[in-house]
């Protein structure tokens, strides 16, 4: 078979055959075709099954809305199904499957749904599955989404890539026809930034598939002439294969274009779609219009379609769907499709206009008053049955037949923010309403006016008025084009057949699928759409929620605007996820963010954890370790017994500056900042407004209106935001100002009994407990001059500093500290052993610092001033938070020493039942301590002040882990602090 | 690159000894390792002071979204009543401390130079490339306009040195995937 069905003209390129396979068998195409044309013109009409009965379908339409022809394109990790074979560009070694069947496209052993059709009609879920209850988890739905769905996922990492933009511009025009060219040539003359945007990978829309003229064009000619003009604008941006998808706020648009799915990979370095945000001043839909059907008895066979489509085919790709065509319409621009099929030699068998009266075509046997009743053909259309003016029925031999039941308006994009469309009766169409996105225009044939010549001139118009509302002037002249009026007289369905008739073909409703919802009282048009579920699939109903609705509208006795109508959403056609991802994905998710150790620490082989952005060293293998306790417990017993070296530039800094900045940190911390000499730092505690605690970390006060303030590194950004909300909105009377110095510092921890001796050596100043006591701060210099910062301050119980410099300086220091430290046996360790040092010592972190617990629970009731107003203070006296049953920090160890605890364990009493009302309280952070040799934890245990000494069980049910255990003080390790004050 | 502290070699923000320059196609980018940083926030009612002393200091303090481009100081907008302060890094490494002594207690000072990679850009046409990585309409925006920014989540400062020549700060902890962001985007373009 070798394009049996091509026929001559069209904007394709005979002269290069694209050869393509669809279900292993090899074909021939030619650029400009999709791959319907290509299967149309090889004679191949059945391309798919439906979605709930597996008919066989073959396409209903040459463009987006297509319900039917979906297919499988390309194999491997690039395969990709529900792509609809009316927009699929053809290029050379496409691969397309059919879907959705099995074992055959022809032999689908599925298709005895179609059989069973009498147990799935609508709502047939909601009867069929309700008993018993426990079956529909584990049974029902199973099955059921086994049978249904459609393609199939390759379930193999998509190779491609995705990229995302952002375009501004005074107008975006949605659809290059005649109205979108000629708004896009009326604005860009005016001087207007202009993106004309199309879905279609050629300009010029219905233009391409029409045969008259427009001036002294034929009308795709006249589109081609436009573009050069328009290519030649500075100003304005073509975009073919982009689609507009989606109308947000604030005059921003949502675009794919689809750099690379006409090729077989993407060029190297390009991605395979683009998402574009596109900013604009106005925007004009100019998205035409899509032709609906006819629902008649067995009005789904392959070779029945739209007959605008079967023009297109003909006109636009050179290909006849059938030799033996037939039209079935209700108005004029049907007949279009029969004279322009005829004019190509095509057999026009007959032409089924269901209006009674008026003029017959020439030479053509045109039946007026008759309806298509039924058709024949299991794979593809053999002949239609006929009913004429008084009743006669005649069954006619045809292979193609074009319905025509009039054009739908693309109003989607002007109901994305709920604007509902209008009805007109002169055209049976719902038209844009009004409310839609500001500055959102329509033109031409989405805005009701269905004559290229009503097209041009509205297009034009609209630019005009656009192009004048911001001060330019844009005069245009209209080249002559056909305004042949609308003629219709609507027939929505063919009644009296006893089969059924499809009205969403992607869903498989049908007429009586709208009778059953009317019958059992879902007549809303919203509760209808989900009753029979019209419109919601890959299409969105393009092609029958109009008929649904109007239906609905029969049955009910109400007028079609009074029935309603659902509105569109974003997106208008379907979008790849990998599209709205873009380049986040894998290990590119998000940006990281490294250390100033992490070039050293990757070299000594380090293994990193993700904190956040942060890839921070976790620990560091040394040979001969084989599990990640021996690394921590060697980190943690060197540094606790000699020094240890630990980068903590994560820990957000911020500099605060002002003559107010003591005042304001007042307000800002529970505890007092005014007083704090300079030259000192102190630890500060932040609460929420409601008294729980925010954040904590220590602050230093470096010169009398100069203070850096350090947060954990989880609540860096929240700190800071939450310091600027303070200063601009809460008191913007005080004279303080901001700024995150977090990345201008490395700063590391260097701690245990040799931290001052290691630190003497690299150290300008003298360091010792005299000159530079616990809880000292200031700037120093390092190595012979370099500016630096050392904070006296420990996170571990140890004798420690924390040391900072100019971050480029942060590698070398890292490397000149273990070079120094060396001589006594300095050890780097990472945030595991950083862990077990603070729970050792009860310090709290991210575990107990959970977003609801209060100071008092955190055992630094203390801390919170009452002497001074801060945020969160108020609250922190509010009666339930200060009960003596509250729950308080506890430290807990096995009572065996050899026996396991888990965090998230809860306390219960012993010999108590695990029910909530004997629920103590719960571990909030556990670890292995070398120093004691046993596990260790921390948490909050209901009146755990006055339990000190007692035993209680720690349960989790999660981990299986059941211990006695003794409740301790929180400081496991030095807890007169002598280590640390040394 | 100099090392004027003993035993202390600086890197650059991509952890480089010396600066790197990479060219995709028509885009160069070239890391940027010779400027001090500080930013400038005008202390609560001393517009005035600081107004005159800057000017006295031949310090730029551009207005809302634009940069000033002088020597040795250029500076450019950061938010309301704060702006950041470029100046050589060879003569000016303690940036704050020379403009304190300018400036006196009309603004808050704050060192900046390592909280920043900066990364030049130049390309005959560097719209594609960017509309590729920020909302900011680039090709209207005059020579001068600087803003914040976000490139690949990464706030960041995008200034417009000419019509050719883009200069970004961006975090330096994240300098790498910022990098990686400018050059998959740069050979989406070949």
């Amino acid at each position: 078979m070798s394009q049996s069905h091509r026929i001559g003209g069209g904007q394709i390129d005979r002269t290069q055959p694209l050869n393509f396979t669809f279900d292993g068998k090899s074909f021939v195409g030619h650029p400009g075709d999709t791959l319907a044309s290509a299967l149309l013109a090889n004679g191949v009409q059945l391309m798919g099954r439906s979605f709930k009965y597996h008919r066989p379908r073959g396409p209903l339409s040459a463009g987006s809305e297509e319900p039917n022809a979906l297919v499988e394109l390309r194999s491997g990790a690039r395969q990709e199904p529900n792509t609809r074979a009316t927009v699929a560009e053809l290029f050379d070694g496409l691969q397309a499957r059919s879907q959705n069947r099995w074992p055959s496209l022809a032999y689908d052993a599925l298709s005895i749904n179609d059989r069973l059709n009498s147990f799935f009609t609508a709502g047939f879920y909601y009867k069929t599955f309700m008993w018993p209850a426990a079956f529909w988890e584990k049974l029902y739905e199973p099955i059921i989404r086994r049978a249904a769905g459609l393609g199939s996922m390759s379930r193999l990492e998509d190779p491609d890539d995705y990229d995302k933009g952002f375009l501004h511009c005074d107008l975006l025009i949605i659809g290059a026809g005649p109205a979108g060219l000629m708004a896009a040539l009326t604005a860009g003359r005016a001087g207007l930034r202009v993106v004309l945007a199309d879905e279609d990978f050629r300009m010029g829309g219905r233009l391409n598939a029409e045969t008259y003229a427009v001036g002294d064009h034929s009308g795709a000619d006249w589109a081609t002439a436009v573009q050069s003009e328009l290519v030649s604008l500075p100003n304005v941006r073509l975009m073919t294969r982009t689609t507009v998808v989606g109308a947000f706020d604030h005059g921003i648009y949502s675009a794919v274009e689809r750099v690379s799915d006409h090729l077989p990979t993407p060029l190297a370095g390009k991605p395979r779609q683009t998402l574009w945000r596109i900013y604009t001043a106005h925007a004009l839909l100019t998205g035409g219009a899509t032709e609906r059907p006819i629902p008649f008895e067995n009005n789904d066979r392959p070779g029945i379609m739209l007959a605008g489509s079967l023009r297109a085919y003909a006109n636009r790709w050179g290909v006849a769907a059938g030799d033996r065509v037939a039209i079935f319409t209700n108005n004029d621009d049907g007949l279009r499709s029969a004279t322009d099929l005829q004019s190509k030699g095509v057999d026009v068998v007959a032409v089924i206009d269901s209006r009674e009266g008026g003029t017959l075509l020439p030479g053509i046997r045109h039946l007026r008053g008759a309806q298509v009743i039924d058709s024949a053909g299991r794979l593809g259309l053999k002949s239609i049955t006929v009913r004429g003016p008084n009743g006669k029925v005649e069954t006619i031999s045809a292979n193609a037949l074009g319905v025509s039941g009039g054009w739908n308006p693309n109003v989607n994009i002007t109901s994305h923010h709920r604007s509902r469309p209008d009805w007109r009766d002169d055209i049976a169409a719902f038209v844009p309403g009004s409310g839609g996105p500001a500055n959102l225009h329509c033109a031409g044939a989405a805005a009701g006016h269905m004559s290229t010549h009503a097209a041009l001139k509205s297009g034009a118009e609209a630019a005009r008025h656009i192009a004048e509302s911001m001060g330019k002037q844009a005069p245009y002249v209209l080249p002559v084009a056909e305004d042949a009026p609308v003629q219709i007289t609507p027939l929505w369905y063919v009644p009296g057949g006893k089969g059924r008739a499809w009205i969403d073909q992607q869903n498989d409703v049908t007429v009586k699928d709208i009778k059953l919802a009317h019958q059992e009282n879902f007549t809303s048009v919203e509760h209808m759409k989900r009753y029979t579920t019209l419109g919601m699939a890959t299409d969105q109903g393009k092609t029958g929620n109009v008929i649904g609705l109007a239906l609905m509208a029969e049955l009910t006795g109400q007028s079609i605007p009074a029935t309603g109508t659902t509105i569109y959403r974003p997106p208008y056609t379907p979008v790849a996820m990998g599209a709205l991802a873009g380049r986040s994905r894998g290990k590119e998710f998000k940006p990281f963010r490294l250390t100033p150790s992490h070039k050293w620490a990757a070299e000594q082989g380090a293994i990193f954890v993700e904190v956040g952005n942060w890839l921070r060293t976790q620990w560091l293998p040394r040979p001969g370790e084989t599990t990640w306790r021996q690394s921590v417990d060697r980190e943690v017993l060197q540094t606790r017994k000699s020094v240890g070296i630990c980068d903590v530039t994560t820990l957000g800094k911020i500099d605060i500056q002002g003559t107010d900045a003591g005042l304001f940190l007042d307000r800002v911390y529970a505890n007092t900042f005014s007083t704090l000499p300079v030259g000192k730092c102190r630890y500060g505690l932040m609460l929420r407004e409601d008294g729980m605690v925010f954040d904590d970390g220590t602050t230093a006060r470096m010169a009398e209106h100069e203070y850096v303030m350090t947060t954990t590194t989880a609540n860096a950004v929240t700190v800071f935001r939450h310091l600027e909300f303070c200063r601009q909105c809460l008191w913007p009377d005080l004279d303080v100002q901001l700024i995150s110095t977090t990345e201008a510092w490395a700063q590391y921890s260097v701690a245990g009994p040799n931290a001052r001796n290691l630190l003497a050596k690299l150290v300008d100043q003298d360091i010792s407990d005299a000159a530079f006591p616990y809880m000292g701060a200031g700037n120093i210099t390092v190595c012979g001059g370099l500016r630096a910062r050392l904070f006296r301050i420990s996170f571990s119980g140890e004798l420690a500093y924390e040391i900072a410099v100019p971050t480029r300086y942060g590698d070398a220091l890292i490397r000149k500290l273990v070079e120094v430290g060396a001589e006594f046996d300095a050890v780097v360790y990472g945030t595991e052993t950083l862990g077990v040092m603070r729970i050792e010592k009860g310090h709290v972190a991210g575990g107990e610092l959970n977003g609801q617990s209060s100071a008092l629970n955190m055992g630094l009731g203390k801390m919170v001033s009452k002497k001074k107003d801060s945020i969160g203070m108020a609250m922190t006296l509010r009666e339930g938070l200060n009960q003596p049953g509250g729950l308080r920090l506890v430290g807990v160890r096995p009572v065996d020493p050899a026996a396991s605890i888990s965090a998230g364990s809860h306390f219960l009493p012993l010999g108590a039942a695990p029910t909530a009302e004997n629920d103590g309280g719960w571990l909030t952070s556990k670890v292995f301590s070398p120093h004691l040799g046993c596990d260790i934890a921390l948490g909050y245990l209901k009146a755990g002040d006055q339990k000190i000494g007692t035993r209680m069980r720690a349960v989790n049910f999660l981990t299986q882990v059941d211990t006695e255990v003794e409740i301790v003080s929180p400081h496991f390790f030095d807890p007169e602090g002598e280590r640390l004050r040394a | 690159m100099p090392d004027p502290h003993a035993g202390l070699k600086p890197q650059t923000a991509l952890g480089h000894d010396v600066p790197v320059t990479i060219t995709i196609g028509a885009v160069t980018i070239t890391e940027r390792f010779d400027v001090a940083l500080a930013s400038l926030a005008v202390r609560r009612g001393r517009d005035k002071d600081l107004a005159k002393a800057a000017k006295a200091a031949d310090l730029p303090l551009p207005p809302a979204a634009m940069a000033q481009f002088a020597v040795p100081y250029s500076a450019f907008w950061m938010t309301p009543e704060m702006w950041m302060v470029e100046a050589p890094f060879a003569s000016h490494e303690e940036i704050t401390a020379g403009l304190k002594t300018a400036l006196g207690d009309t603004a808050s000072l704050t060192e900046q130079t390592d909280a920043w990679v900066r990364l030049d850009i130049t390309a005959d046409n560097p719209v594609p490339l960017f509309e590729r990585l920020s909302n900011i309409d680039l090709a209207t925006k005059p020579v001068g306009f600087a803003a914040r920014t976000v490139i690949e989540h990464l706030g960041t400062y995008l200034i417009k040195r000419s019509p050719t020549d883009i200069t970004l700060y961006g975090p330096r902890a994240s300098a790498q995937s910022l990098l990686h962001a400018l050059e998959v985007t740069a050979k989406s373009l070949l």
